[in-house]
């Protein structure tokens, strides 16, 4: 599991959890106290080496934590109390288990004997987190505390990587054992390999070689892999001259700015990139796990095309889609088999073929997707973006997105060109993501500009963190794409519930410009075009945090998209799209789809 | 646009059919191990037909867990991975794809009935190779080993002659030959 030698000594369970931070190398630790925790609190108040940052709800602490590991490849550290202290983290447990985010979730319970018994805050925490996490352990015995808590982090940081919950009754917490430091020895069960099948990477670059219509499709599983992933990936590309698209969660492992890139492909994606993906001969598929928002229809998915998949985790290899080359492996090292098979093999490629194909992209390309009508008296949503990131061009900036329509669009407009810059909740869909993973990655990266890109619905379900940005001196930008609607919810009424907003719009928001005073941080409000960049200019000099009010269009719809239940080449695009189009959309099969 | 019927979710259209597997699952024996192993299979939908458990390994802390479940093939492929994915399990073997394993059961069969039906319980029983377990003028209580389908002959064939109840163990089955699995 690690390389420092072993070693034992008595001290108390809380001690342990110190102890087994600092040798974990963490520094940081997101939490909440009360009652089945005071012991742990105690042993934080006497020292020093790890910084506790109190925010104020759990789901808070577990968002943040998991912006703080995207953004630095570590792992997060949680720690909250027990009953409602552990059923508040759940949602971001999960959020973490379907994003593959490494995180450590210690929790409080109350004492041994007590167990069982309905005690005040109890709550069966192994039990309501064993779905929602990657492995869960509730500690019976002191002697055993510091071995769990080093196996939970091997097991988060692990193969594909996810949220560990150590549920620490009170008692054990008081409780006198012997520590065990970290030790080399390998885990008795969980061994994830790294190392990809020699043959099937053999027989996938012959597949490459082949290819006339070829495409790589990837996505988060190279992010978790590490920075090295992101290189190798950019050396195999850039070696092959294959054009390539990866999800919402690859966004970054390749630059947006290179020119072999489609954009991101799915429901949201770019037209080429989606129609590369259903005429390509070859799909070279590297840590990503053809999702529904990604496939569409799965039976039109691609119809011609032979399947390469690299993924770390056996399951999701032919869960959704049958692969002809399967490969199971670590997307770091199976990267650097490829570009050395490809090397050793010197293969010709069809070069007519695959100038043909690049034809047929840049043909795609023309059909610019991604443009919108700019207007003079009101802010389009997609121009908010844009501007964003071209004032943020040459400043270290990290990104971090609630849930909706602002949350395509920055996929769409904001442009990534390194790993571990955008920190997004792809699978579980949380409202509420963006602001928590803001203060994690700006506890990080206290000099970095780190930006939510928000709405104002999502935004206010975690609102209160802002209190957690103020404590700290978190410099955090708030930028929220204000329509007053649930963007997202509403667009599919307009789609599929003949424009019946139900419950869609929020009457009453709070004047967020006063809300951020009140919070303690600068409050900015654009309301014209023509005021936009010096009110971003102004959020980007301001060195506390601020929420700033982007009032924008209030009917904008997210676009091309996939309708539900479709093929990827049948796309709806936001200039040609009539109202005749809009009842069309989507099939009686698709309106039961989300 | 298109019209054609559709659907984001892959398991609508598969068509093939369904197969019934048996695994063995090799696995820490450790608190809420089987609840993870269970959990698994409601959460995600897998059928469980039958279900055994037992620490086989005493020293090494390990139980075997028998599974019988049925799904299509792409089903029970996923069934083998999401297992495997589980931290306190060290292996899992499809038993079925291996190739013929054996199978085998116990079953408990409890007959009420005098004179002449006693007697037919008896003989069926015997031609069974059943054993007597416990008995009085008016029951027997057999103890019956064997693959499932000659139980469920056996408790059909008792089944007019004042059958009272049965308990089973479910299926626990190995693989042939001298190797380990």
């Amino acid at each position: 599991m690690s390389v420092r030698l072993k070693m034992s000594r008595p001290m108390t369970g809380a001690q342990m959890v110190l102890q087994a931070l600092a040798d974990q190398g963490a520094e940081h630790i997101f939490g909440y106290p009360g009652g089945a925790v005071l012991p742990i609190y105690d042993e934080l108040f006497q020292q020093d080496r790890i910084k506790h940052i109190l925010v104020r709800h759990e789901q808070g602490a577990v968002h943040a934590a998991e912006g703080y590991a995207r953004s630095t490849g570590k792992v997060g550290v949680v720690l909250v109390t027990s009953g409602p202290g552990a059923t508040n983290a759940v949602t971001g447990l999960t959020d973490a288990l379907m994003d593959s985010i490494p995180v450590v979730c210690i929790t409080g319970q109350v004492p041994t004997h007590l167990i069982g018994n309905d005690a005040f805050q109890e709550c069966d925490t192994v039990g309501i987190t064993r779905p929602c996490t990657k492995h869960n352990y509730l500690v019976k015995d002191v002697n055993a505390l510091s071995r769990v808590l080093h196996e939970a982090f091997y097991v988060a940081r692990t193969g594909r990587p996810g949220p560990v919950v150590v549920d620490i009754p009170k008692d054990i917490q008081f409780a006198k054992g012997e520590y065990t430091g970290l030790t080399n020895s390998q885990h008795k069960s969980y061994n994830p390999r790294v190392q990809g099948d020699e043959r099937a990477v053999a027989q996938a670059v012959e597949l490459m070689a082949s290819a006339k219509r070829p495409l790589f499709y990837t996505g988060g599983g190279i992010i978790n892999s590490g920075p090295v992933a992101s290189e190798r990936l950019r050396d195999l590309v850039h070696m092959t001259g294959f054009p390539i698209t990866s999800t919402l969660m690859g966004l970054g492992a390749f630059p947006a700015a290179d020119k072999q890139w489609l954009g991101m492909l799915g429901m949201h994606g770019t037209y080429e990139a989606n129609n590369a993906m259903h005429d390509c001969d070859v799909m070279i598929c590297i840590g990503a796990r053809f999702d529904d928002r990604i496939t569409g229809r799965v039976d039109a998915f691609s119809p011609g095309s032979k399947k390469i998949h690299v993924d770390i985790d056996r399951s999701s290899i032919n869960k959704n889609i049958r692969v002809d080359i399967p490969i199971v492996g670590d997307c770091a090292h199976v990267l650097q088999q490829m570009i050395d098979a490809w090397q050793a093999k010197k293969p010709k490629v069809d070069k007519k073929a695959l100038a043909s194909w690049w034809r047929e992209l840049d043909r795609w390309r023309a059909r610019k997707c991604l443009h919108y009508k700019k207007r003079d008296d009101v802010i389009m949503p997609q121009y908010a973006i844009e501007r964003l990131y071209a004032l943020t061009r040459g400043h270290d900036t990290y990104v971090t997105t609630e849930v909706g329509q602002h949350q395509m669009w920055a996929a769409q407009f904001f442009r990534f060109e390194e790993p571990n810059r955008w920190m997004t909740s792809g699978g579980l869909g949380t409202m509420g993501y963006g602001l928590p993973a803001a203060v994690g990655v700006q506890v990080a990266h206290p000099d970095s500009l780190v930006i939510d890109i928000a709405g104002e619905a999502s935004v206010l379900m975690t609102m209160q963190e802002m209190s957690t940005a103020a404590q700290y001196d978190l410099p955090i930008k708030i930028f929220i794409l204000n329509n007053e609607y649930m963007g997202m919810v509403r667009q599919w009424q307009e789609l599929l519930h003949g424009g019946r907003y139900s419950h869609s719009y929020t009457a009453a928001l709070p004047d967020f410009v006063k809300l951020a005073e009140a919070y303690q941080a600068v409050g900015i409000r654009a309301e014209k075009p023509s005021e936009l960049d010096d009110a971003i200019k102004e959020m980007i000099a301001v060195k506390k945090p601020v929420i700033f009010d982007c009032r924008v269009d209030k009917h904008a719809n997210c676009f091309p998209m996939i309708p539900s239940g479709e093929a990827h080449n049948h796309m709806l695009m936001g200039d040609d799209v009539t109202e005749q189009d809009l009842e069309n959309a989507i099939t009686e099969e698709g309106k039961v789809m989300v | 646009m298109s019209t054609q019927p559709g659907s984001a979710y892959s398991l609508d259209t598969r068509e093939e059919k369904p197969e019934t597997h048996t695994m063995t699952v090799l696995v820490d024996n450790e608190p809420g191990v089987l609840a993870r192993v269970i959990g698994l299979f409601s959460g995600r939908g897998y059928n469980i037909d039958s279900l055994t458990v037992s620490e086989t390994e005493h020293e090494a802390h390990l139980s075997r867990i028998t599974i019988v479940t049925s799904g299509p093939p792409m089903v029970i492929e996923q069934i083998q991975h999401q297992l495997e994915r589980l931290v306190p399990i060290h292996s899992v073997t499809d038993l079925t794809v291996l190739g013929n394993p054996l199978e085998r059961e116990l079953a408990m069969i409890k007959v009420a009935g005098k004179g002449d039906k006693h007697a037919k319980a008896q003989a069926i029983a015997e031609e069974f190779q059943a054993h007597t377990i416990d008995s009085s003028a008016g029951h027997f209580i057999f103890e019956i080993t064997g693959e499932q389908s000659k139980i469920e002959r056996f408790i059909s064939r008792l089944q007019p002659l004042g059958l009272v109840e049965v308990a089973r163990t479910g299926l626990a089955a190995i693989s042939r030959g001298a190797e380990r699995m």
